[in-house]
């Protein structure tokens, strides 16, 4: 079953004040089935954020389809949906993580994955139950379930986005590299965490910065310079 | 694609606020002959230009705009502060169906005020009564919402103040011995105490302490989800309305020049003023 399928996708922008418009990406293509693993890779400044931005609809897009299966809609293109009907595909369907944890401040971890079980209509005795559940998973010290994020390291701050992010089960994750900033344990500890969700179902689209951490992770891998998928490639050592 | 089965609960289409008497210049669709949102040749000014908006069950509406904008104006209207040129206003309420909340009777809007609406001005001064106690601002609305056993409003009072961290101890004092942060919070129970499925917040966090203004966005974050209101919050910080809007307008001279998810307006504005907007950002 493909879950999402991306076709003539493409990306432009205009700053009034600049007067220019500047193509970010053309021309993108790829689908997915279920539970698998598209790694994006290509240079720096190749648009690779551009196509998970506008998957998530942070990016409004200019060309294309992007079809999603959705629970909920069914067969959608999330470049046409309403804002409504992407809210409610963000709180039940669809995660994004990216490198840096942006949330409500002086909310304490345990909190904020509450919260994302919350905003999908859980009752607050499951959310507690499944908010620890989801912390111990992602290995996150029980020291610091209610404390604030702000002091957490960065290996610790992804955790716990991938946590608030996955804790809902969504259909289709977005990985925006998440492992940049992290050291080579912690990197170990996120890539355990991808195969748990992937042996869950969980379909995904992802950047890796390095081709390593995506080796016997990712299904195939779509190229930004030759615009298609392919094979993962020889890691070279 | 399936249809997502949602109706607005509060509807506002072509929303016009004009002050002054417009001229043959100035009337034409889309209004070209206009300064800003002046008309030069009869000095009409048009606070709100064909404002449409939706807001959803439980969800946060924001509109950010630089001062003059028509932000307030819009509110007020909306609050029946105002009456409008034109337009309509429904609400999705069996008491309210089929109805242009605009054009009934002045003891009708004031039902409406009393029973469907909660409203924080940015000024607590114009939603407070400084020299009634907290407890009895509270009750003024309560009794204004049909309440008249004292038992169970002073109770119901009480809870409120707790939620918005005032002491109880606090309560028969006058909010004008408060600090501004308090008086703001004094002004968010009394907006809640009619248990109104909408509330307007205009500006309620400028002017706020960075901690105190964290303090009220916890609590209207929280009554959101406890308690499932509709809000439109106006607000010129875009760090306000990115921590508690889904959807976010931006209004410019009167009118709404874009629209779309918070994140997206912040990070893929489309109208040069939103870029400014957006870019200023520190």
């Amino acid at each position: 079953m493909v879950m999402l399928e991306v076709k003539d996708f493409g990306k432009r922008f205009t700053s009034h004040h600049l007067n220019t418009t500047r193509k970010a990406v053309e021309g993108i293509g790829f689908s997915l089935g279920q539970g698998g693993f598209i790694g994006i890779v290509g240079k720096s400044g190749s648009g690779k954020s551009t196509i998970l931005k506008s998957i998530y609809r942070t990016y409004l897009p200019d060309e294309g389809e992007i079809w999603f299966d959705s629970e909920r809609f069914g067969r959608i293109d999330l470049l046409k949906a309403e804002e409504r009907q992407i809210i409610w595909l963000r709180k039940h369907e669809i995660g994004y993580v990216s490198q840096f944890l942006n949330v409500m401040p002086r909310t304490t971890a345990r909190e904020l994955v509450e919260q994302a079980l919350l905003g999908m209509g859980e009752s607050p005795e499951a959310a507690k139950v499944q908010a620890e559940h989801s912390l111990r998973h992602f290995d996150l010290d029980e020291r610091l379930w209610d404390t604030f994020p702000n002091t957490f390291s960065g290996g610790e701050k992804l955790r716990l986005n991938i946590a608030i992010a996955t804790v809902k089960k969504p259909r289709l994750l977005l990985l925006d590299e998440p492992t940049a900033s992290l050291d080579y344990q912690s990197k170990l500890k996120v890539r355990e965490v991808i195969e748990k969700l992937k042996a869950d179902g969980t379909t995904l689209v992802g950047i890796f910065h390095d081709l390593e951490f995506m080796e016997g992770l990712c299904d195939c891998v779509y190229d930004m310079n030759e615009k298609a998928l392919r094979g993962m490639p020889e890691v070279q050592r | 694609m399936q249809q997502f089965e949602e109706r607005p609960l509060l509807k506002v289409e072509h929303l016009t606020k004009q002050y002054g008497p417009g001229c043959v210049e100035c009337s034409r669709p889309g209004r070209p002959g206009l300064n800003k949102n002046y008309c030069p040749s009869c000095g009409t000014v048009y606070a709100c230009s064909d404002v449409s908006l939706d807001v959803y069950p439980g969800e946060i509406l924001g509109i950010v705009g630089e001062s003059g904008s028509g932000k307030s104006t819009l509110m007020q209207c909306l609050y029946f502060d105002q009456d409008v040129t034109s337009g309509t206003l429904t609400i999705d309420d069996p008491e309210l169906a089929g109805e242009n909340l605009f054009d009934v009777s002045s003891q009708r809007k004031r039902y409406i005020r009393n029973h469907k609406y909660g409203m924080v001005y940015q000024n607590p001064v114009r939603g407070l009564r400084m020299d009634f106690s907290s407890i009895s601002n509270i009750a003024e609305k309560q009794i204004a919402a049909g309440g008249r056993h004292v038992g169970n409003m002073q109770s119901a009072g009480e809870r409120l103040l707790d939620v918005v961290s005032i002491p109880l101890f606090r309560m028969k004092e006058e909010p004008r011995n408060f600090s501004g942060g308090m008086q703001q919070r004094v002004q968010i129970a009394k907006a809640l105490s009619n248990d109104p499925p909408i509330l307007f917040l205009d500006e309620v966090t400028t002017g706020l302490d960075l901690s105190v203004q964290a303090a009220v966005i916890d609590l209207i974050k929280q009554i959101q989800r406890d308690l499932g209101i509709s809000m439109i919050v106006v607000s010129h910080d875009l760090a306000v309305i990115r921590m508690l809007a889904d959807r976010t307008l931006v209004m410019l001279n009167g009118r709404v020049i874009e629209s779309g998810l918070t994140d997206q307006i912040l990070e893929d504005p489309n109208h040069a003023y939103t870029q400014q907007l957006v870019y200023s950002l520190l």
